[in-house]
């Protein structure tokens, strides 16, 4: 049990080594996956709940609202495709939800969730070859303000 | 298996009941729709009644205005060989096809079809230009212009009402290839969001993305009028649409890839009737 885990993290290194030739991609932080999760912050810094907040209304950069309900009531229209986020910082650790941003697809392969801190997809927009839809920050705040939901 | 697996592991467990008992709250009416006979459906069903209205009504379909000036051109002779639609095919509704007897009644209903010539599949926008260069021996439309989709409109909605038919799947039929070719780029992720359109269209037809309803993302409304776009378009525009909304490079206009894919959406969406021209928001 621990080998398999063991080779999912070293598969999840894999990955990422992969994806670091791409163009781009030297920008991308190097992480380490362990069980499904990723304990360490992709910056080193502490994430502010507060940007993370505006950051997950924004619609081009986190967009959770599209899919998610959240407490955010003066936001109108809270999306019904995903799990409810209310509560989330209680029912989930910061390392596992810093896994689900990065790419949840490491715990879910069937998931519709995109993967924010991901690059190499297949047939992308030009003008977003070898980007992240999030930066490393800015996955550090929004899992800052997810664990604010408790 | 350490601590922190356990630790996890139950977080997981965790994180699927509260999913589960989270589903239909927060104030949110249950979605009528995913219930709906398991069976198919047209966007029509979720559109609001006001817009359900403009399409009923010819003279409140605000696409009405493309297919009167269609119907002007396919009476018009044009090309070197000087001749109309209708010199061929009779009036749009003439049912026996008038002197070829291929009448435009059903064309809708049945369309793409095989293209010998080609050995590919065709679309009403491709068999319109092929008539026009082979036997009108006139220029092509361009795919999206005003006169295309004008065009094309004006015989799909011929078949108004008309089940769609499809047979792609079965193994001899001669589309089988490119309908296979279509659902693999039906369910392939794609895009920085790297979304297949299965996630949105088969696996939440009827959820709400923000203060979007998704759809079955069904064709038989095509071309249509969408208030969006205060134009009517065809099917291979809303899928460069829908492309662009995931991040993803999107294919040209009468591309195989988006032929395979109407190909496929024609089989997926058999038994429903053809609306054209629809309205949509």
């Amino acid at each position: 049990m621990k080998h398999a885990k063991l080779m999912t993290a070293a598969f999840g290194l894999a990955l990422a080594g992969t994806i670091a030739t791409g163009a781009q991609a030297a920008e991308l932080v190097n992480y380490k996956i362990v069980d499904e999760t990723i304990p360490q912050s992709l910056t080193g810094k502490p994430g502010d709940a507060a940007k993370g907040k505006k950051i997950v209304i924004h619609r081009k950069k986190g967009n959770c609202l599209a899919c998610h309900v959240m407490p955010i009531p003066e936001q109108q229209f809270h999306g019904l495709t995903g799990t409810d986020l209310n509560g989330v910082g209680s029912r989930l650790d910061e390392a596992t939800l810093r896994m689900r941003l990065v790419d949840p697809k490491v715990i879910n392969d069937g998931t519709m969730m995109p993967s924010f801190y991901k690059t190499g997809q297949h047939r992308v927009l030009k003008k977003f070859i070898g980007k992240t839809i999030l930066n490393a920050q800015e996955v550090e705040d929004i899992v800052a303000y997810l664990m604010t939901l408790k | 298996m350490n601590f922190k697996t356990i630790t996890t592991a139950v977080a997981l467990v965790g994180a699927s009941i509260a999913l589960a008992a989270c589903q239909g709250t927060a104030g949110y009416e249950p979605n009528p729709y995913d219930s709906m006979d398991g069976g198919i459906w047209s966007g029509y069903k979720t559109a609001s009644v006001e817009t359900q209205a403009m399409q009923n009504d010819d003279f409140e379909n605000p696409a009405m205005p493309w297919v009167d000036a269609a119907a002007e051109l396919y009476d018009k002779a044009d090309g070197e060989a000087n001749v109309s639609c209708a010199d061929c095919h009779g009036a749009p509704d003439d049912e026996t096809g008038g002197l070829k007897h291929i009448p435009m009644k059903g064309v809708g209903a049945s369309y793409p079809a095989f293209d010998p010539e080609t050995n590919k599949p065709i679309n009403i926008e491709m068999r319109i230009n092929q008539c026009r260069t082979k036997y009108q021996k006139a220029k092509a439309y361009k795919y999206e212009s005003d006169e295309m989709l004008g065009m094309t409109g004006l015989v799909a909605m011929q078949s108004r009402g008309m089940e769609r038919v499809s047979t792609a799947d079965f193994p001899d039929d001669k589309l089988n290839a490119f309908w296979k070719k279509g659902e693999e780029f039906y369910y392939q992720r794609r895009g920085q969001l790297d979304l297949a359109c299965s996630n949105c269209h088969e696996d939440n037809p009827g959820n709400m993305i923000r203060a979007e309803r998704l759809s079955q993302g069904q064709s038989n409304g095509f071309p249509t009028y969408r208030l969006k776009w205060q134009k009517p378009g065809s099917l291979h525009r809303r899928f460069r649409g829908c492309n662009k909304n995931i991040r993803a490079q999107p294919y040209g206009y009468g591309s195989d890839e988006y032929m395979n894919l109407e190909t496929y959406l024609a089989w997926r969406g058999r038994g429903l009737p053809i609306e054209a021209v629809s309205v949509r928001k």
